[in-house]
């Protein structure tokens, strides 16, 4: 019998020789990753089942990594990251990036991989539905909730149902003008909102490989954005390199069959994508940025596990670069390895701060979620008002970035730059 | 026969975890029994403006006791804050159209609700403040005024983990775990 990637890893999970969509499996879980927003729950349903003195399942498979609400003055926030840090030495918990001190990174979902936990073939489970991110790495990983967590934390093992496979296959050349971030959301736009629900989403095809790993992320981060239960795209040369540079623990990449059976399989030519927004107020309102230019931007956003990746920001500079923004145009890196970064690299002979500095963006704030999820009063970049953000976050809900009344349009860094020059949707060809 | 009986309050598609309860309030942690409470007042706190309130100012539950919606409830984030949050505002049962995937899985493992799914679209058929009745194992609503009812989904191995409070209850009263 044949299997795709998806159900291959969760056989070997599972110890079987195969399962099929629809089985209800228990898997082992390599890596349990949870941050300061769901992390003291996870941690009160374990302590409140397993007992105050219980140990958890494998101190090596937990990985704590806060990054929500760092820089802010909300006491219960720091009350959350205190919860943590408490726990973290009462269980001898060796993977934990403290705020406040060098070993702190920053957003979980860039974090986790450049942390090497992010291993081909691997269970990944968080208590995040972003958790999704690191099948770009060609493992499977899912969110969940606190108490599915704290029965992990607890046992190293969650009972789930395999997921049928949909299969997204993109030919061809990504011309330089598309991003990652435009193929996924032509996607969402294809299947809705729903349109993946409790469905692996599996991208493939030469584009796809061509991709950095961090493009990957960005696409298999917003298969959540669909309903998807985990996106995943096959290990290569480029998943190698990018985990061997990073971890020395052993793994061992799985492939699915080539003829395994699969629930629908979408194909596209990427030099046919063009550049997009996701318009107000869900993923899934595909419109092409040059047909809507009429719509007019009081802001930009460059930042989390989606869009603030050195990527993002290489591929936001190289279009600012020579220009002025007409907007405040914030910009949170996702980890302290992406800020430093921006010190090292060079577009057009500057750093990459020298060059955001001299077009007119807002000073670099510290990495954190920030704005993405509004959040605390105080966070970096909420929106207060009724403002129209370009921002390359990967949820335009309503409220999303802190209020009601304002507009988010989710688009790729070289999108969010060329709106920022403009102030408002423009498609990134027109400075290219 | 297990029943639920109250006033029911309708939403529509795409209610994400943004609506059910905003990140400004995920400061908040479920485990902590007054903060459980808190979270409840804040239920559905993020629906569009129009929709009337389903925590009245000052309370902590809701006059709700179930809630109906259209395709796609609960979708976006896994903050469990979502499903806790409505049952801590005194929901017994959400009936839509379609869930999300980690809600309705975060519902069950919490054993807040019963998250029942309906082939028929009830959000076009029931109003806000209409009193209802759910037979939990007969999975049919009711109508109280006309006593016109209508089938639900079956909820089938679901039903028995929601009726002990959730995964881990379930878990120890089925000798599943000590």
């Amino acid at each position: 019998m044949t299997m795709t990637v998806t159900e291959k890893i969760l056989a070997k999970a599972a110890g079987m020789r195969h399962v099929q969509p629809g089985d209800n499996i228990w898997v082992g879980v390599d890596i349990l990753l949870t941050h300061d927003v769901c992390g003291p729950g996870t941690i009160g349903v374990f302590e409140r089942e397993f007992g105050a003195k219980a140990r958890v399942w494998n101190r090596d498979k937990v990985v704590i990594i806060p990054d929500h609400y760092i820089f802010t003055a909300d006491e219960k926030a720091h009350r959350n990251v205190d919860t943590l840090r408490t726990f973290v030495k009462e269980q001898g918990l060796p993977n934990f990036y403290d705020p406040g001190t060098p070993s702190y990174k920053g957003v979980c979902h860039v974090a986790l991989p450049e942390g090497g936990h992010v291993r081909p073939g691997e269970v990944i489970f968080g208590t995040d539905s972003h958790t999704c991110t690191h099948g770009a790495l060609g493992a499977f990983a899912s969110g969940i909730g606190n108490t599915d967590a704290g029965f992990i934390l607890g046992t190293g093992k969650l009972l789930i149902k395999v997921p049928k496979t949909m299969r997204f296959r993109v030919n061809g050349v990504v011309p330089d003008y598309v991003m990652a971030k435009d193929i996924i959301l032509r996607i969402i736009g294809d299947i809705g909102f729903d349109g993946a629900s409790y469905c692996a989403m599996e991208f493939t095809g030469p584009a796809i490989h061509q991709l950095s790993i961090e493009e990957r992320m960005t696409i298999c981060n917003m298969a959540i954005e669909a309903g998807g239960k985990n996106g995943i795209i096959e290990a290569d040369e480029k998943t190698f390199a990018y985990v061997r540079a990073r971890t020395d623990k052993p793994f061992e990449a799985v492939y699915g069959d080539p003829d395994a059976h699969v629930e629908s399989e979408r194909v596209y030519d990427a030099a046919t994508l063009e550049p997009c927004v996701a318009e107000p107020h869900v993923p899934s309102n595909y419109a092409l940025c040059r047909e809507r230019t009429d719509v007019q931007l009081d802001r930009a956003y460059i930042g989390s596990c989606t869009g603030g990746k050195i990527t993002d920001f290489i591929a936001a500079a190289r279009l600012l670069n020579g220009h002025t923004v007409r907007i405040p145009t914030f910009l949170v890196p996702a980890t302290a390895e992406v800020a430093e970064a921006l010190f090292t690299e060079q577009v057009g002979g500057k750093s990459l701060v020298q060059l955001f500095a001299d077009a007119g963006c807002e000073e670099i704030a510290p990495p954190s979620c920030a704005a993405c999820l509004g959040g605390p009063l105080d966070t970096y970049g909420r929106t207060h008002g009724n403002e129209a953000v370009i921002s390359t976050t990967n949820r335009n809900f309503l409220g999303r970035m802190g209020s009601k009344q304002s507009r988010i349009y989710l688009a790729s860094p070289l999108s969010v730059a060329a709106s920022a020059i403009t102030g408002h949707i423009t498609d990134p060809r027109e400075f290219m | 026969m297990k029943t639920i009986l109250g006033k029911v309050y309708v939403v529509r598609d795409d209610i994400d975890t943004d609506q059910i309860i905003p990140a400004q309030y995920l400061n908040l942690v479920p485990t902590i029994p007054e903060e459980y409470i808190k979270l409840g007042s804040y239920a559905l706190c993020g629906l569009p403006d129009g929709y009337p309130p389903f925590v009245a100012q000052g309370a902590t539950r809701s006059d709700y006791a179930l809630v109906i919606a259209g395709r796609n409830f609960g979708c976006g984030s896994s903050r469990e804050h979502a499903p806790i949050a409505l049952g801590a505002a005194g929901i017994k049962a959400v009936v839509a159209e379609s869930y999300a995937r980690i809600f309705f899985r975060n519902a069950i493992s919490t054993g807040e609700l019963y998250p029942f799914e309906t082939p028929q679209r009830l959000c076009d058929l029931f109003k806000t403040g209409d009193e209802v009745e759910i037979d939990i194992d007969g999975a049919r609503i009711t109508r109280v005024q006309t006593g016109e009812h209508y089938r639900l989904k079956e909820l089938g191995a679901v039903a028995p983990v929601v009726e002990a409070g959730g995964i881990f209850a379930y878990a120890r009263k089925s000798g599943i775990i000590s």
